[in-house]
């Protein structure tokens, strides 16, 4: 296999505002804009950002659940944008999902076992003891006991029914899946049990993520690389490593710094971004971000940065702190926080401290 | 047992089995007299043969006779045993009733399923129901019944085709509520087919809900069929039929009363029966009902 193993190309989804019979233009909301990234095989892409900044939309566009209004999905080099239903029913067993509510995506009226083998059983069909058998198999990839494929969703709690959607989501032996918010609706002790579980089998089958996630610790934790979206755009895709030791968009900086970390002696780095996340039916001129943000000059109000490549395997669309004209050097900015080595490698001694636990 | 093995919408709780029936009767006194009654009344009918007489015997040296050991209701004007006539008269309505009913509760569930996956369809589809809605029953029996002549099928057709709308709009509103939730995408994620998405994950939401519009729709045929075999234009006149029986003994009312109240009460006792299990069914599914268990 040449090449990612999933390839987004300039992906952008807009929804119309009522349906357009009698009137000349209809509003539309920008969900998504322009995206574009690409995982690896075996690898996970954490995308992040604020609420309704088209995070999931993303999510359903790569599982084509809703039809994209432009740009490619490629997994494996196939466009599934282009393909027929048909086509697609089979492409959808190289890729599944996770849902994000382990409670209402589970059917309330099928057991474990049904719910999980489903997959399997729109693709051939099964004997009640390859059912039981293929059921067993995967309740045990999960962490659950087999005697759990006869209980009914309800009769379950949050990280079993959690549980219970991975496991249907490995049941077609899947190369990618795509986790919507997979462990938010979780208690954190059963958020770790997850995620855990996500790395193991990560591990052990080889199984990229994309990850969606509006919780940096989450994401830090089990990230290769991360994507930020702002208002439906990317405005930084950085190795995770480099994200969190020297985010360079003023957002992620922003979002990082909001994040809480159980340092009490950890000073806040500045006065976090006020405001709120501008409408994505009118979103700002030029940059989106930048009436909120401390460091935005005249060209921001003007034009839409673009995605500069800096070096180290980021892309950051910022006019300030990576302007084209100057990829591999970061201006310094007056009243900017330093970004000298110091603070880094006190960023990733922490991090190591927090991986080994 | 279909009724109890479809538990509610968002309140699911364990699966029902055959052994939670007596607790679930005591707490739903209302099923249990609708059903009670309306299950007495189908094994009565169904063993009429076996306990009533002739019902189309007629015997001109008893007419109008007071109840007796022997005909216990009496006789009619053209010395019919009443019991008789009023417990075949039973299959008419039971079987009116309930054809009616499930032929507009498979219909409704058809159109009701489809306009609510298809958008297309919606728009087309419902408009007509729309229309149909708005024709009234009695009205559409007697046009299709002068037609073709009197019949037990055209009628439950006469009788179905007024209430299937109710039924298919009900149905797509369930459909429609659904079908958004994220275990449907997951379905389709999964690489269901529609049909297998409609089949198991949407068609069974929409069980209870019907089940009560059925019973509705039950009660108002059997009525609708005692109406229309009243004004002479339901089954015909060899067929006993509580409407029939009602209007051929409307001028002896002074005489042999019982001969309109045995019909009559009948009549007013298997409506109530349907409603009653219809209310009931209405509790049973009702989510909030059941949380309060």
């Amino acid at each position: 296999m040449n090449g990612p193993l999933l390839k987004v190309e300039n992906l952008t989804k807009h929804y119309p505002l009522g349906s357009g019979l009698f009137k000349k233009s209809i509003p539309m909301i920008r969900a998504v804009e322009d995206v574009s990234f690409s995982v690896e095989a075996g690898e996970t892409l954490c995308i992040v950002g604020e609420s309704g900044c088209g995070k999931s939309t993303v999510a359903r566009l790569l599982m084509r659940l809703v039809e994209p209004t432009g740009g490619r999905v490629l997994i494996e080099g196939t466009d599934i944008a282009g393909l027929t239903k048909g086509a697609l029913r089979a492409w959808r067993r190289r890729m599944q999902m996770v849902f994000q509510d382990p409670y209402s995506s589970l059917n309330p009226r099928l057991t474990a076992g049904q719910i999980i083998t489903e997959p399997v059983e729109n693709f051939e069909r099964l004997s009640r003891r390859q059912r039981n058998a293929l059921a067993a198999d995967l309740l045990r990839k999960v962490g659950m006991s087999r005697e759990m494929m006869h209980r009914l969703p309800s009769e379950l709690s949050g990280g079993q029914r959690q549980r219970l959607g991975i496991a249907r989501a490995l049941s077609l032996n899947p190369s990618l899946i795509i986790a919507d918010e997979a462990v938010s609706a979780l208690d954190v002790s059963v958020q770790a049990q997850i995620l855990n579980l996500l790395l193991d089998l990560q591990q052990q089958m080889g199984i990229a993520f994309v990850f969606i996630s509006h919780d940096l610790g989450v994401v830090e934790h089990i990230g290769h690389s991360v994507a930020v979206m702002y208002l439906g755009r990317l405005v930084e895709l950085a190795p995770c490593e480099a994200l969190f030791a020297k985010p360079v968009h003023p957002y992620t900086e922003a979002l990082i710094a909001a994040a809480p970390v159980p340092d009490p002696t950890r000073v806040r780095l500045e006065a976090p971004v006020e405001g709120e996340v501008p409408s994505p039916i009118h979103p700002p001129s030029g940059c989106a971000f930048h009436p909120r943000c401390p460091l935005a000059v005249e060209r921001c109000r003007v034009e839409v940065p673009a995605l500069v490549p800096m070096g180290d395997g980021r892309v950051v669309a910022c006019h300030v702190r990576a302007p084209l004209q100057d990829i591999l050097h970061l201006m310094p900015v007056p009243g900017d926080h330093s970004l000298d080595p110091m603070v880094m490698s006190e960023t990733f001694a922490a991090r190591t401290s927090r991986e080994r636990r | 047992m279909t009724i109890l093995s479809a538990p509610v919408e968002d309140v699911p709780a364990r699966r029902l089995r055959l052994s939670d029936l007596p607790r679930l009767a005591r707490r739903h006194p209302l099923v249990l007299t609708g059903g009670g009654l309306l299950g007495l009344l189908i094994i009565l009918t169904l063993a009429a043969r076996v306990y009533a007489g002739d019902p189309g015997n007629m015997d001109p040296f008893k007419r109008l006779q007071p109840a007796s050991a022997e005909m216990w209701f009496g006789s009619d004007n053209l010395g019919r045993d009443v019991f008789a006539r009023t417990i075949f008269g039973a299959r008419i309505s039971l079987l009116v009733g309930l054809l009616s009913a499930a032929s507009a509760s498979l219909i409704g569930l058809l159109i009701g399923v489809i306009a609510g996956y298809s958008r297309s369809f919606d728009n087309v589809v419902m408009r007509i129901m729309d229309g149909l809605m708005s024709i009234p029953t009695i009205l559409l029996a007697i046009a299709l019944i002068s037609l073709t002549g009197p019949g037990l099928g055209i009628l439950i057709v006469a009788i179905a085709i007024p209430e299937t709308p109710a039924v298919a709009r009900l149905v797509r509103s369930v459909v429609l509520g659904v079908r958004e939730r994220p275990y449907v995408e997951a379905a389709l994620c999964g690489g269901a087919r529609l049909t297998r998405v409609l089949w198991r994950h949407i068609l069974p939401s929409t069980i209870p809900a019907l089940m009560v519009q059925g019973a509705t729709v039950c009660a108002s045929a059997i009525l609708t069929e005692a109406g229309l075999s009243f004004l002479g234009v339901g089954v015909p006149p060899e067929i006993p039929s509580w409407g029939n029986m009602i209007a051929s003994s409307r001028l002896y009312l002074a005489i042999a009363p019982l001969t309109i109240f045995a019909p009559g009460i009948c009549l007013a006792v298997t409506v109530l029966a349907v409603n009653l299990l219809g209310d009931g069914l209405r509790d049973l599914f009702d989510p909030r009902a059941r949380q309060r268990r």
